[in-house]
This record gives C-alpha cells, sequence and structure tokens, in this order.
C-alpha cells in the first residue's frame, strides 16, 4: 500500500500534455483505478501527468446528433446530466451505479474506458451504444470505435503517448438501459447489461464475461427474431468463458448474463 | 449486593449523554499513533513470506542496503531474541505451544510471516529496500483446512510434533449416552463458521523509543491491553517492567485483534535499541489481512436428542477449531468459550462436548468480537431450528420449552449463570417483530418474485471476565480483576484513571456518568483517562465485554471511598459523628438538619488544604481499587431477522431486523444501542458478506479490501432495539456487557430466516457467508430444472 516514488505534473494545455506523454509520463484522471493499482505497486509509473487541469477535457455537449463527452467529465456529472439521461439512458444507469459517491465524485468516463477493466460497466455501454473514442497523441488525432479499442485484461489498443479527449455516441440510439448485478453497493459489477433499443432491433453487450466487454449475441438473435425475452435470456451467455472465482462459477455468470440481458431490455423497453 | 439509586442527576447513570469522547476525533483532533513524530524517528517496513509454507535458503540484502536511507536490515539472526510472541492460554495443561519467533527462522508457516525487518528514514524507502532484499524460498506441503490438517497422512506445520493437533478439549456429564439413547428423536446439524478478518479503521500500529543512555524504552502502540504489553515487553526484550512505559493513545478499533501482543511490537522495541532511534511501523490496509490474527474458523457437528414437543435431554458437540500456524495471546482460549457456552439458554443436563484444535499454514486465529461465544450460539440456534422443523413445531415454542427459568442457575457445562428472564426478551422480541402477521408479509413478497423468511436466535453470553481464580483454573496465566482511581483536585473536580483501556467504547463518558450519580459531581467535572502505563494502574485491557462490569465496578468502590473519607472530613467540621450524617445530591449533611452540610467537591479542598482533618486521617481525596470479581455476568436476549431472497440472482437482503437485548442495568443507553447495532452489522456482514480465504497452498484469497467484502451503510437493515433490564447481582452496578451481544445473536437470526425462506424450496440449510452465487446454488440444486423464479 506504499507506491514507489513518481514525479508528478498538472499541465493546462492539451499541447502540454501531449509532451509530457511523449516524454513516458503516464495520465492520471480521477486516479481512482490507478492509485489503487500504485499502492498495491502494480503499476509503478516513474512519472504522472494529472489531466485535471485540462479544461477542454470536460463538458457534455451534442455536436450534430451525437452526444460528445469530456474526457474528464467525472462519473457524477454523467449520471446526472440530463442531456445523458435522454440521450443514452444505459450510460446514466451505468455511471449512477459507478462504485461510491466517493468514486462516482472522483473517477472519468476517459478514465474507465482506459483503464478497461472487465468488471467496469461503461465498456459494455459504449459497445452497445456504439460509440467511440476520440483520441490525441504526438502523431494527431484518430477516433476508435467501441469495439477495437479494449483488447484485453487492462489492456487498450491506445498508444502510451495518446489520451482519450473525448466519448462520441452517435444520435438516434433510441431506449437504452444498464442493469448490473454486485454483491455490496460499492462494487463493480460481478455481470452487467447494456440494451439499446433501435427501432425493431435489441443490442445487448455485457460486462464481466470476458476480458472485454461482449455483445451478447445468443440473447440478440432470438429477440430480434421475435422470440421471447426468457427464451433469449437462457442463451444470453453463450459462447463465453466468464472467470471463476469468489464471486461465482462460470455457470452462475452465465445465468446473470440472462438476468440481466432480460431486465435491462425490459428496463430499455418501458422508457 | 449494593443497589445504586437511579436518581434523575444531569449527566448520571441512565441518561444518553453525548459521548464525550467524540468531538475532538469527529473535528480530526485525535491522537492516533500514526499522528505521533518523535526526533529522529526511523521507519520499519517487513519482506513477508508470500508462501504458506516454505524453507527460507538464502537471504540476500545487499540491494536492501545499498539504497539510500537505509539504517539497517535485520533477520532472526541479527535480532538474537530467544523468546517469542507469548501465548498466555493453556486450557488443557497439555497444549502444545510452538514458540513463535519475532521473524522466520529458516521455515515460514503462513502467508504474510514477517522474515527480514527493515529501518529506513522515511516509509516508502523502507518498503522500496524490503521489496529489494531477494529470499529464496523451498515451498513446502501446506494445510489450510483444520480438518485436513487433523488427516493422518497431513503435512506438517510445525515438525516437532507428530501431527498438527494443539490440544483436545473434552468435557462430558456422567451417564451421557444412557441419558442420549432414551429420547426418542434425534436432530442432527452441522456448520462452518468460517473464517473472517477483523478490519478496524486503524490498522496496527507502534512507535518504539528505546534510550540507549538510560534504558528507558516507551512503546506507543494500538492496543486493547497496553499493560499486557508492557509486561511481555519486558520478558521477550528482557529488560525491567519499570524501564518500560506502554503508550495507547486514541485507538481506532480492535474487536479482539488488538487484545494481543504482536512481533511488530517486540521488534519495533529492538531494533530501536540497535538503530539508536526511535522506530515507527504502521501497519497497511492490506498488510493488515495476514499480520494481524483473523476470527472464527470453526466446524462444528451437533446430536440432539430430543423429546416429541422438542425438549433438548442431550447435546452431543464435536469440533474443529483452525488455530492457524501459531498461537497468539488466547488462541487456545477461544474455543474453549465456545465449549463454555454449547448450552446456551437451554436447560441440557447431558452434555458431551470434544473440540480439536489444529495448526495450519494460516495466520493465527485468536478473539474476534464475541470470540468463541458466537461459534457457539450460531451451531446451536441453527439446530434448534432444525429440531423444530424435524418435529414440526413453531422454532419460538422449542426456545420456549427448552429455556432456563430458574436462577442461579449451574449448567452442565459448571458455568453459574447470575439473572436472567429469557422468555420476556423473546415475546418482546416477537411482538417488536410482528411475529404473528408474518405469513401475511411472506405471501405480498411472493407476489412480488420474492422468498421472503424470518428467523430467531436466542442467546446468553458469558461477560466480564473474570474472577482470577477461575482464568487460572481455565488455562489462561493472566488474572482477570481491573482497577479504577478516582482522584479529586484541590477544587472538587474527579480525574478518574482506569486500567481498562478503551478503543471506541465510550469509557470516558460512562465512567463519568458513574461518577456524577454516585459522587453527585457534574458530569463535566470529571474527566477519564487511560492507555498510559506510566500514570494509569495495572489493568487486565478492555475485551469481553468485561470493562463497565468490572472496571466500572471497580470504579464504583473507589467512588464510595472517596465518599466515606469526605464523610469522615465532614464529620469533623460539622462536630458529629459520621452517623450523624447522610447522603444527597452530593452532599453530607447532618440528620434532620439538611443546611447544616458540606458538598463532597468542598470536603475535597479541606482535603488538600489539611490543615483541619480529623486525627489520624491522610491528606488528599484519591482512592484506587484492584476489583476482582466473584463471577462472570451473563446477558442474553433474542433478535429476530427477516430477509428476502431474488431467486433469480441469488441476493439475500436483510428488511427487518429486532434486537431485544438484557445487558442488566444500563449506564448511557445511547451507548448500548450504538455497541448493538456495530454488532448486529458485523454479524450480518458474516452471515451474508465476509469470508477469508485460502487457496490449497496457503495463498491468502482474500488479500485486499475488494475481495474480502466488507458490507457499507448502503448494503445494511435499519435496526430496531430494545432492552429488557434484569440486573447483575455480581457486581454493584448490577451491568452485564453488551460489546459482543450483537455479534454472538445475529448471524444464527440471519441464517435461520433465509433457510425458513427457502424452505419451500426443500432447503434446510445455507453456509456462511450466504453470497449470492452459493444461494442460487443451492435454489438450483434444489430445484434443477429452474421453475423457481
Ligand atoms: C471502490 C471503487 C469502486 C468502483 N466501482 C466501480 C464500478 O462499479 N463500476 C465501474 O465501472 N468502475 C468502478 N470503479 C472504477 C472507477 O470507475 C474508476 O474511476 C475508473 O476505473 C477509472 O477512472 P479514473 O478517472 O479514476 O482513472 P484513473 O484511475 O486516473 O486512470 C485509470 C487508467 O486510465 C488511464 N487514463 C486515465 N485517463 C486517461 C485518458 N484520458 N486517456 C488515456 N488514458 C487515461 C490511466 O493512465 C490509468 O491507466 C470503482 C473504483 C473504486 C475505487
Amino acid at each position: 500500500m506504499i507506491p514507489t516514488k513518481t514525479a508528478y505534473t498538472r499541465p493546462e494545455s492539451i499541447e502540454e500534455a501531449l509532451a509530457t506523454l511523449a516524454d513516458g509520463a503516464r495520465p492520471i484522471a480521477g486516479g481512482m483505478s490507478l492509485i489503487p493499482m500504485m499502492k498495491l505497486r502494480l503499476a509503478s509509473p516513474a512519472s504522472l501527468v494529472d489531466l485535471s487541469g485540462l479544461a477542454e477535457l470536460t463538458g457534455i455537449a451534442m455536436d450534430g446528433s451525437d452526444l460528445v463527452i469530456g474526457a474528464m467529465t467525472r462519473h457524477r456529472e454523467v449520471a446526472g446530466s440530463a442531456l445523458v439521461r435522454a440521450q443514452a439512458g444505459a450510460l446514466a444507469d451505468a455511471a449512477a451505479g459507478i462504485g461510491s459517491p466517493a468514486v462516482r465524485n472522483r473517477g472519468t468516463i476517459g478514465g474507465s474506458l482506459a483503464q478497461s477493466d472487465p468488471h467496469g460497466d461503461l465498456p459494455a455501454v459504449l459497445l452497445a451504444l456504439g460509440g467511440s473514442v476520440e483520441v490525441r497523441g504526438a502523431s494527431g488525432s484518430r477516433t476508435i470505435a467501441a469495439a477495437d479499442l479494449a483488447v484485453g485484461f487492462l489492456t487498450t489498443t491506445l498508444a502510451a503517448d495518446e489520451m482519450i479527449v473525448a466519448v462520441r455516441l452517435p444520435g438516434g440510439a433510441g431506449r437504452s438501459a444498464y442493469a448490473k448485478f454486485h454483491r455490496r453497493a460499492i462494487d463493480w459489477s460481478i455481470v452487467g447489461a447494456a440494451a439499446v433499443i433501435r427501432g425493431t432491433t435489441t443490442t445487448v453487450a455485457l460486462t464481466g464475461m470476458a476480458a472485454v466487454a461482449v455483445r451478447a449475441t445468443g440473447f440478440e438473435v432470438i429477440v430480434n427474431a421475435g422470440g421471447s425475452l426468457e427464451e433469449a435470456a437462457r442463451h444470453a451467455g453463450d459462447g463465453t468463458r466468464p472467470a471463476e472465482g469468489l464471486d461465482g462459477s462460470a455457470e452462475y455468470k452465465r445465468h446473470l448474463a440472462g438476468v440481466l440481458a432480460r431486465r435491462a431490455t425490459e428496463a430499455a423497453l418501458a422508457r | 449486593m449494593a443497589t445504586i439509586e437511579h436518581r434523575p442527576a444531569s449527566g448520571g447513570i441512565g441518561e444518553s449523554v453525548l459521548r464525550k469522547e467524540d468531538a475532538k476525533l469527529i473535528v480530526g483532533q485525535g491522537r492516533f499513533v500514526d499522528d505521533l513524530v518523535l526526533p529522529g524517528m526511523l521507519h520499519a517496513a517487513f519482506a513477508r513470506s508470500p508462501f504458506g509454507h516454505a524453507r527460507i535458503t538464502g537471504v540476500d540484502r545487499s540491494a536492501a542496503l545499498a539504497l539510500p536511507g537505509v539504517a539497517a536490515v535485520l533477520t532472526a539472526d541479527e535480532l538474537g531474541i530467544a523468546g517469542g510472541v507469548p501465548c498466555a492460554s493453556n486450557p488443557t495443561g497439555d497444549t502444545r505451544q510452538p514458540r513463535q519467533p519475532l521473524l522466520a527462522e529458516g521455515i515460514v508457516r503462513y502467508c504474510g510471516e514477517p522474515v527480514v525487518m527493515v529501518i529506513a528514514t522515511n516509509r516508502y524507502t523502507a518498503r522500496d529496500a524490503a521489496d529489494a532484499i531477494v529470499i529464496d524460498y523451498e515451498p513446502l506441503p501446506a494445510v489450510v483446512d483444520g480438518r485436513k490438517a487433523l488427516a493422518p497422512d497431513a503435512p506438517l506445520v510445525h515438525g516437532q510434533y507428530p501431527d498438527n493437533l494443539c490440544c483436545t478439549l473434552r468435557h462430558e456429564t456422567d451417564g451421557f449416552e444412557e441419558a442420549f439413547a432414551a429420547a426418542p428423536h434425534v436432530v442432527r446439524s452441522a456448520n462452518f463458521n468460517q473464517r473472517i478478518t477483523p478490519v478496524s479503521m486503524e490498522t496496527r500500529g507502534v512507535v518504539a523509543d528505546w534510550v540507549r543512555a538510560s534504558g528507558e524504552v516507551t512503546l506507543y502502540t494500538s492496543t486493547q491491553v497496553p499493560h499486557f504489553v508492557r509486561t511481555f515487553v519486558a520478558v521477550i526484550n528482557e529488560t525491567s517492567e519499570s524501564k518500560v512505559r506502554v503508550v495507547t493513545p486514541d485507538v481506532g478499533g480492535g474487536f479482539g485483534a488488538k487484545l494481543n501482543t504482536y512481533r511488530e511490537e517486540y521488534l519495533a522495541c529492538a531494533a530501536s535499541k540497535i538503530v539508536g532511534a526511535p522506530v515507527k511501523w504502521i501497519e497497511d490496509r492490506s498488510e493488515s489481512h495476514n499480520a494481524t490474527i483473523h476470527g472464527r474458523d470453526q466446524h462444528q457437528q451437533y446430536e440432539a436428542a430430543v423429546e416429541a414437543d422438542g425438549k433438548i435431554r442431550a447435546l452431543r458437540f464435536r469440533a474443529v477449531q483452525n488455530n492457524g500456524a501459531y498461537l497468539q495471546l488466547l488462541t487456545p482460549s477461544i474455543s474453549h468459550l465456545t465449549v463454555f457456552m454449547v448450552p446456551g439458554p437451554y436447560a441440557i443436563e447431558n452434555i458431551s462436548i470434544e473440540v480439536r484444535q489444529a495448526f495450519t499454514n494460516t495466520t493465527p486465529t485468536d478473539a474476534y468480537r464475541g470470540a468463541g461465544r458466537p461459534e457457539a450460539t450460531h451451531g446451536l440456534e441453527r439446530l434448534v431450528d432444525e429440531i423444530a422443523d424435524e418435529l414440526g413445531l413453531d422454532p419460538a415454542d422449542v426456545r420456549r420449552r427448552n429455556f432456563i427459568e430458574e436462577f442461579p442457575y449451574t449448567t452442565s457445562v459448571g458455568l453459574s449463570y447470575d439473572s436472567g428472564d429469557y422468555g420476556t426478551a423473546l415475546d418482546r422480541a416477537l411482538e417488536l417483530a410482528c411475529y404473528d402477521t408474518f405469513e401475511e408479509r411472506r405471501a405480498e413478497a411472493r407476489g412480488r418474485g420474492r422468498y421472503r423468511g424470518i428467523g430467531l436466535s436466542s442467546y446468553v453470553e458469558v461477560c466480564g471476565l473474570a474472577p482470577s481464580a477461575v482464568t487460572k483454573a481455565i488455562g489462561i496465566s493472566a488474572p482477570g480483576w481491573e482497577s479504577s482511581t478516582v482522584r479529586m483536585h484541590p477544587f472538587g473536580k474527579v480525574t478518574v484513571i482506569t486500567g481498562s483501556s478503551p478503543h471506541g467504547q465510550g469509557h470516558a463518558t460512562s465512567w463519568s456518568q458513574i461518577v456524577a450519580t454516585e459522587l453527585g459531581v457534574p458530569f463535566d467535572d470529571v474527566e477519564v483517562i487511560h492507555g498510559d502505563t506510566a500514570f494509569a494502574p495495572y489493568g487486565l485491557g478492555t475485551y469481553g465485554s468485561r470493562s463497565l462490569a468490572v472496571a466500572g465496578a471497580a470504579l464504583y468502590r473507589s467512588v464510595q471511598k472517596v465518599k466515606e473519607k469526605g464523610r469522615a472530613i465532614a464529620a469533623h467540621e460539622l462536630e458529629c459523628s459520621v452517623d450523624d450524617l447522610e447522603w444527597a445530591d452530593g452532599r453530607w449533611s447532618v440528620k434532620g438538619s439538611p443546611e447544616r452540610g458540606a458538598t463532597i467537591q468542598g470536603l475535597a479542598t479541606s482535603a488538600w488544604v489539611a490543615a483541619n482533618l480529623p486525627p489520624g486521617l491522610e491528606p488528599g481525596m484519591e482512592a484506587t481499587t484492584f476489583h476482582d470479581p466473584p463471577n462472570f455476568t451473563f446477558p442474553f436476549g433474542t433478535h429476530v431477522c427477516e430477509v428476502e431472497i431474488d431467486p433469480e440472482t441469488g441476493r439475500v437482503e436483510v428488511v427487518g431486523y429486532v434486537a431485544v437485548d438484557d445487558c442488566g442495568n444500563v449506564i448511557n443507553p445511547m451507548i448500548v444501542e450504538g455497541q448493538v447495532h456495530g454488532g448486529v452489522i458485523q454479524s450480518i456482514a458474516q452471515a451474508i458478506f465476509e469470508e477469508t480465504v485460502y487457496a490449497e497452498d496457503g495463498q491468502l484469497r482474500t488479500p485486499t479490501l475488494v475481495e474480502y467484502q466488507v458490507p457499507s451503510a448502503a448494503d445494511l437493515p435499519r435496526i430496531t432495539s430494545d432492552r429488557t433490564v434484569t440486573p447483575s447481582p455480581v457486581n454493584p452496578l448490577g451491568t452485564k456487557g453488551i460489546g459482543e451481544a450483537g455479534t454472538i445473536a445475529a448471524c444464527p437470526a440471519v441464517v435461520n430466516a433465509a433457510v425458513d425462506a427457502l424452505s419451500v424450496l426443500g432447503i434446510r440449510h445455507l453456509e456462511m457467508p450466504m453470497q449470492p452465487h452459493r444461494v442460487w446454488e443451492a435454489i438450483r440444486n434444489a430445484n434443477p430444472t429452474g421453475a423457481a423464479r
């Protein structure tokens, strides 16, 4: 619980931040994941660049028909935003259910997506909503689609000198909801499900069923072919091999995937 | 027995006075060990074993020694200390007490056992250096389960013994087998009271200051037992008791874990002597998960011989207690406390008990809030519900039919229960819980897709540890008395010095209330100090819900001594006989002419001025009492819990909780209620959330608060608490103790409620903690087609 020595800077411009990143610094946003990892010495960055001084990285606004959220926007602001609630109910649900009030006051949307924790709620939400992240690095800007961001346990396709500046959610996402299951109120999800209904198509993505968020294809196929939610729920976890642990067996988690996919879909339908 | 007068006085006995110790804690003006900074102070960190069982084949300290700021890197060789962490418990006379060296010597026996100690200029460097030490280990086969440890082919935790047995506790009443055979029904029940980890807000911590020039040692430590620590530091660190001063500043929780002396306390003293500077060590949060004792870990089997009406004629109890790798201060006595409470509140005349204690490659277990008594209550209260279930009886009726009704009552294990009225507490709990109308709530919940259940738990516990002759008889090599000094100052203000060192219980408030009532001085004129062996009389410490019953009684007696001295001075000043005086409202006055009198505070001034004292009377107004109680006290009560279970996820939610406790006379109802709430939630935590888990190879699988599931307020119910009052005849205050009642009562109430909820599915048993995946699996196994929803 004692971190190693680390340097620290808090730049006020993106250019400065990018230069520091290019020098090998690691970004720190809310610190809600990075600081615990440093205390456990699972991460020992030689230097940190604090993104909290970058005003451009915060805020929630419409850009045309897209909803754009700055990377440093805190979970609490996302959860409380009427715009998010109206445009992307699943994201509002998920942000409201993250950790405790203290964690929501500090933790950010960009940090959560960069962290790529298999039990974090936001990657599945981004995947179901078909969102993307806007990234800047020493060599310029690019956009990474949700499905291309996370590649493994705590691993993304972000380069070390890149940072997420914003999250973009396409307009017309329709009705959506997120359902999570955890043991204690402050916990990460054991399993979670984000459901999005666009017209007659239902999309569901799952948290906690693999190293990264995955689509519940078994569930989607049945629902989109007009099958019942109960029948679809039995197939939500098809093809997944979630980790067995103190929080339950793979079988239990596949079962939960069905329950939560159904509950999220029901909640989306009710919106 | 003297009785106390319940006069309404501001801040007196029986009032919910706000706790005087809280203001400074709330505004951050408390002083904890980690707040202390001494000149030239260095910091310690440890390299601890990553293996459950291994041979140390090499230690390379060079990289650590090369780091700037490192003052010393110590192994067992450099320390050269022959002693080990003491165990003060030998309940069988032949209990195996393997030495627990301060740093591992050749072999590590549990994950987290300290191997090397680093001293450096700051905590960060100390940690870096500890991580830089290269220790070569040759892993050995490990055993973590108490039952497996007692199997013939188990790996040996301590090679000097032929097996892993620490000791066997046995007790059987005459004619047991005949009595058992005579009853028509036999009901069996088995439980695992899982291992849990004490998690206090403040972890352990020490600052040791060994002044080489004088040989004086001051040890600041976060403990429940400063005087014990002093005695043992003198022994282990080989110095004079009178050279050692132990100071316990504010302590942020203990729960029994700090009713111990630990390696780090002796090591910090030894290191301070070696480096010639004060040494601080603050246990970090994750370190605490394996460096501080664990609690419980008892496998139990019950067999009851019962009549058709549920009356228990004979009870057989077999258990295996997992003691861990070494014995801490009272390890073998914890399951001995289970033994004492096996019959609980019931008149069970025939009893047969055998508890085998095992060594395993795990952190030592010892007292954790309730200490042995929750285990006894849990197993028994589950058994009573199983009896009711098998015989088709109401669980409340089975309890009532078996309750002890006449007091004092000598149980089949030989304890003498002081006083009680179990039926009244049960009735009150059922009434508050609306037991009669429960079936309506069950049906309503079913309509919402939930299974709802109700569960009871009746308990009696043993507190007020203890008569010193008894502690000796049960193999504890420490007495059970307690001390208090009452000192009146020249203007009549009062300082109370208590030997019992609190860690959150509110002694300062309760003790002030006792003085306010008994001495008739304002509550705010009383200060209570404790926790420094330099000024406090020897005290045995705060644990086992004993402080009020034992130290409170010592205080009561000191107050009476002061009062009597005041009476002698008053009689002298008023020129009358002491028999002509009467006491009221803090004043001695002449019977029949109340205007002729003197206040105790004024008399304290007279005692200080000392110019007009009765011949032969010493100046000063002060008294100290060492009180050795004649018996234990036996608080009791009944708790009722209601749960709802979501069959789709397996989540068990406590939706209603009623606690009716009887802790005898109450000094401060709010403090009592706080103790009940805290205990109940700690026990609900054991029932539903918390479990310390080891892998077969000895790795701790719950090493941080992510895996080890301490619930928060958001996960816990509203608690309704109420009391009955049956004074204890054992002490002049008539108090019994309330610190552990909640942890003793709640687990079985919660599990009984969950089993009741799922009984329609044919479920008869649920193992703790009732985490969602376990409950879901139980439902699925009972109902494989998945129809339950
Ligand atoms: C008690 C507790 C409970 C929690 N419960 C939940 C939960 O229920 N659900 C959930 O989803 N999460 C939960 N979390 C995690 C929380 O959401 C964190 O806030 C989140 O994982 C990381 O966000 P952060 O802003 O704190 O990032 P940080 O911890 O600061 O950083 C995390 C990682 O992202 C990198 N990073 C940060 N910002 C950027 C950026 N803009 N560009 C590139 N890389 C970046 C950092 O270098 C680091 O590697 C919990 C955390 C705690 C402590």
